[in-house]
């Protein structure tokens, strides 16, 4: 507030002005721009982002980090010419021991740097855990990237045409969504050989049912809309309305469902290694590891703790993100 | 007669937002009273300010607002009969919510769909505020509820009071909204907007309605609008809001037969007379301004096709044209060009005039 | 616009007797529309008058083909286009017949840019030769309607209501069309707002003699911008007329009570005005039994013969 302006003489004269005409307010921030403030305020997606940017750092790089291959079994001959395996061997660190004990650390592989101990076969676990979270987190994203796009079309089409097209598809869709998991992965075991198809296989089956329930309720919120209208009024075919009006409008909430079938899918392909009908020998994911470590959970407890660890991680950060994207995407008032 | 007392009075308000683009200066410096009995208008557009201005009141005000400073004084007598004076600014929102909103300070808002609750019939809705303000027995609050709905002009209130807002039309169901607002006895009607959403066959009666309660029950009752058929019909006093800050305020009648501001001349201008061959409406180039970054000088300059040098140095204060009219225009200066009013205006307020003086 | 001589034009538009009911259960069909016809000749702007549940929105979008009419004959350009379209017909109604919607929040696709909104029409019927002809298309035509060509890169919620209808407006406009339906375009807008748009419209309509269907409730915009005037009410027409054979002498009780509800911005006046009471259903009116009655000139209303003559004794 200018108070005290003392006004001259001068002042007080018109301003002619010619450009009242153009409009030349608005408000300066980016949709995108907002979203990622938001997002970024809330402390618990920020930390769920860290800890996935970190394990998919550590899959990228932890196997090369040291000298072992995610299959080489520790070993040697020794004196009599006898294979020694490194097995069972809990987690070393030859440097932290000598550091605090004072002492060298004892037994055959002692100059070996094993952060997570071995297996039963003499592999390094710190190289098999970061390998088989890599196998994971890559069977996740293929399968639920690829189920985004089925789900999504399923349902974007499904809600548009409404009615009868709508009816038989959603019929389709509850059919689909009654079988229970384990009954298509056992029926698919009969057709096809255990392994990382049968988990991807499984997988495309069932994840896309939430993604194209999504879709739809999106759709259905915005296929009245007006600017939807105009489009029809402009003479766009139903495909261009569908997927360059609506879709780039529904991309928030199947974004967020997409952070949420990552861990189911993580999961799923867990368990069905974990029962012995995913991933093949040698191959290890978290689930086989975790397998693994099953067995000896009561005498060598360290082998299951890193897949479990590194599994919960994973689905507790997938879901942290997902909840953040959710409220950050949330409607809100726009501007003032 | 209204007894010249001022129930409630807006001390220099001033309040801000803070959004994720940054702070928006929303209200700047706003001074208004309302007098016991009477109807006072706050006229603006989208952005003005003149909705955050009552909410203030009421402490309705979002999360996010800073009330920078100012003070909203509301005198009424209490309970022990004693006439006090209290900050609304300075009481607990709590206080606020038990002691005075509904109780004494009524809103009425603009949607009647979405000011009722849709899960609960409208009887129960009038007598909810019965029972937690005025510690009613059911059959009392049941009595004073049928009277109401009939005051407000509901004909059969027996059968209306079982029934869900969706079963009503638009005019009953702000009409039920009213009785609400009503069933605490207040003493301060806010009403915003309350018959833009309604049919303009059905505006008319609300507003009626509204004038002959606010008789009967000595009501001082604040209109906001943007509506300026809604301000002749029932105000006493009007007061322009822009950008946040009153621009002009007068008498109903100085407002629209004598405006001085170029805001409010291009407000009455821009709406369409009946009796005009006009081609072109005139109207006020551009938008109002983004209170983000607050303009320097006179809020309305970059719109005002008489807008002075001085308008783009420092903000004019409110001047005074008679006892009860003010206009915050450089244009009213002693050293101000003389500015005459766009002969199309002019042309309309002479016509004005003449059809007026047939009732006066 | 002066009334054009109807005797040596064909109407642009011409809709006889458009029926549009909506099922919405098995026992329930809402009778949006019921027997309306007007007639729209180029160039003219005619005015459909109504207050909520009249069925002038739905009467809109049963002309552009939003719906399909229930029964009824629309011809647009000497085409029927109430039935089903085949692929010439389409594409006329699609470029020769325009929009522009009441919300200026939800008419925009919140995620596309301005010149994508605007240049659609023309992205979708192939009428720019490249990206940069259909920018230089967009960026001439956010001037014509008084925005800056720099606007083209900034998203819907950057602007204000005003700004959105003025890019709803280009979107219609830059292809060019012959009638334009309005669809309450102003109601949702500022009063000085709503003055700045039906000056634009009015000088659109100099520049490209296109013809307007101005769909409102506000008798007031309504008399100022249209040459001619249809009333509505509960889905029928019940008055129709140029604007001065309306406003001078209404004759349906309905229109009375409309004209006498619109407000004066005159305190003096609007105090002392009393709204003429109109209640249908106990009026022992009944719609459906009337007939077009003509009252003089192009003059009509809707009534049985004896209410026609009551009314106008």
């Amino acid at each position: 507030m200018e108070k005290g302006y003392i006004p001259s003489k001068e002042d007080f004269t018109l301003l002619q002005r010619q450009d009242l005409y153009t409009d030349t307010n608005f408000a300066s921030q980016s949709y995108w721009k907002s979203v990622a403030m938001h997002f970024f305020k809330n402390r618990r997606a920020v930390i769920g982002l860290v800890i996935i940017l970190l394990i998919i750092l550590f899959a990228a790089i932890g196997p090369s980090m040291n000298e072992f291959g995610y299959r080489d079994i520790v070993q040697y001959r020794n004196e009599n010419n006898k294979r020694v395996v490194a097995k069972g061997i809990a987690p070393q660190i030859p440097a932290l021991h000598k550091l605090f004990t004072g002492e060298e650390l004892e037994g055959n592989f002692s100059q070996y740097t094993f952060l997570f101990g071995t297996d039963d076969l003499g592999r390094d676990l710190w190289t098999r855990t970061w390998y088989g979270a890599r196998v994971s987190l890559l069977i996740a994203f293929v399968t639920i990237i690829i189920d985004m796009i089925i789900g999504m079309s399923y349902g974007l089409v499904s809600g548009y045409f409404g009615g009868l097209t709508d009816n038989v598809m959603q019929r389709f869709v509850e059919i689909a969504n009654s079988v229970p998991r384990l009954v298509i992965v056992s029926v698919l075991a009969i057709f096809m050989p255990k392994g990382m198809g049968l988990v991807i296989v499984a997988l495309l089956l069932t994840e896309w049912i939430g993604m194209s329930k999504i879709a739809r309720a999106e759709m259905l919120k915005i296929k009245e809309q007006e600017y939807v209208l105009a489009s029809r009024t402009l003479g766009a075919g139903h495909g261009h309305i569908i997927f360059r009006q609506i879709l780039p409008n529904t991309i928030g909430p199947i974004i967020t469902q997409v952070m949420f079938s990552i861990p189911t899918a993580i999961f799923t392909e867990a368990f069905l290694s974990f029962v012995g009908v995913g991933i093949a020998l040698p191959q290890c994911s978290v689930g086989t590891l975790i397998e693994d470590g099953f067995n000896n959970i009561t005498t060598l407890p360290y082998q299951i703790l890193p897949p479990i660890i590194v599994l919960a991680l994973l689905m507790l950060g997938f879901n942290f993100i997902g909840d953040g994207l959710r409220e950050a995407l949330a409607p809100k008032l726009e501007d003032m | 007669m209204s007894e010249n007392k001022t129930i409630l009075n807006i001390r220099d308000l001033d309040i801000s937002f803070k959004t994720n683009a940054g702070t928006v200066h929303a209200i700047r410096g706003v001074n208004l009273d309302l007098q016991k009995g009477e109807t006072v208008a706050i006229v603006g557009e989208s952005g003005s300010g003149k909705s955050v201005t009552m909410k203030a009141a009421m402490g309705l005000l979002d999360a996010n607002a800073t009330v920078n400073r100012g003070e909203i004084l509301y005198t009424y007598t209490d309970e022990k009969g004693q006439e006090t004076t209290v900050d609304l600014l300075k009481l607990p929102k709590k206080q606020l919510r038990q002691h005075y909103n509904g109780q004494r300070i009524a809103m009425v808002f603009q949607d009647p769909m979405t000011s009722l609750d849709p899960t609960m019939t409208i009887g129960k809705q009038i007598m909810e505020g019965m029972f937690l303000h005025k510690n009613m027995s059911k059959e009392a609050a049941k009595a004073r509820a049928l009277e109401l709905l009939q005051l407000v002009g509901i004909t059969d209130a027996e059968k209306r009071f079982k029934n869900y807002p969706h079963q009503l039309s638009g005019g009953m169901r702000q009409r039920v909204v009213i009785a609400i607002a009503l069933s605490a006895d207040p003493d301060i009607l806010i009403c915003d907007e309350p018959t833009t959403a309604l049919d303009v066959t059905i505006q008319a009666r609300i507003l009626e309605l509204i004038m002959d309660i606010q008789e009967n029950m000595k009501l001082s009752v604040i209109y906001i609008t943007h509506d300026l058929g809604v301000v002749a019909k029932v105000a006493d006093y009007v007061n322009v809001m822009y950008a946040g800050k009153i621009v002009e305020v007068g008498n109903v009648n100085e407002i629209f037969f004598e405006p001085k501001h170029p805001y409010t001349w291009g407000l009455l201008s821009a709406m369409p007379d009946l009796e005009t061959e006009d081609d072109r409406l005139y109207s006020i180039p551009g938008s109002p301004p983004n209170l983000l970054h607050e303009p320097k000088g006179d809020a309305f300059a970059a719109r005002n096709q008489f807008a002075l040098a001085i308008d783009e140095k420092a903000e004019p204060p409110l001047f005074q044209v008679s006892p009860t009219h003010w206009a915050a225009t450089w244009l009213l200066h002693p050293d101000a060009p003389k500015v005459e009013i766009p002969p199309e205006l002019q042309a309309r307020l002479e016509r004005a005039r003449k059809e007026a003086e047939k009732y006066l | 616009m002066s009334q054009t001589n109807k005797n040596l034009q064909e109407p642009l538009l011409e809709v006889s007797n458009l029926i549009q009911h909506f099922r919405v259960s098995r026992s329930f069909t809402v009778k949006a529309v019921n027997g309306v016809s007007f007639n729209i000749y180029p160039g003219e702007t005619y005015g459909l008058v109504g207050e909520s549940g009249s069925g002038k929105t739905t009467i809109g979008r049963s002309v552009i083909r939003l719906y399909q009419p229930t029964s009824g004959s629309v011809r647009f350009q000497g085409r029927e286009i109430a039935g089903k379209l085949d692929g010439e017909t389409r594409e006329v109604l699609r470029k020769d017949m325009q929009m522009i919607f009441q919300d200026p929040m939800a008419s925009l696709n919140p995620r596309k840019k301005v010149e994508d909104i605007i240049g659609e029409g023309l992205m979708i019927h192939g009428l720019a030769k490249d990206r940069k002809e259909r920018q230089q298309l967009v960026g001439d035509m956010l001037k014509k309607v008084g925005l800056s060509p720099e606007h083209a890169a900034r998203y819907p919620h950057q602007f204000s209501g005003g700004q959105r209808q003025r890019v709803g407006i280009a979107r219609a406009l830059i292809m060019n069309p012959k009638l334009i339906i309005a669809d309450e375009c102003i109601s949702a807008l500022d009063v000085s707002i709503q003055a700045q748009v039906v000056n634009l419209m009015k000088d659109i309509q100099e520049e490209t003699h296109c013809a307007y269907l101005f769909i409102a409730h506000d008798l007031s915009m309504v008399k100022y911008i249209s040459d001619r005037i249809g009333v509505l009410h509960l889905g029928y027409m019940v008055e129709a007329g140029t604007k001065e054979e309306i406003f001078s002498n209404p004759v349906h009780p309905y229109t009375k009570s409309l004209l006498s509800a619109i407000p004066h911005p005159n305190p003096e006046v609007e105090r002392h005005r009393t709204a003429v009471a109109y209640d249908y259903a106990s009026s022992g009116i009944d719609y459906a039994a009337g007939t077009k009655h003509s009252v003089g000139g192009s003059h009509v209303v809707l009534g049985t013969d004896e209410e026609i003559r009551t009314w106008t004794a």
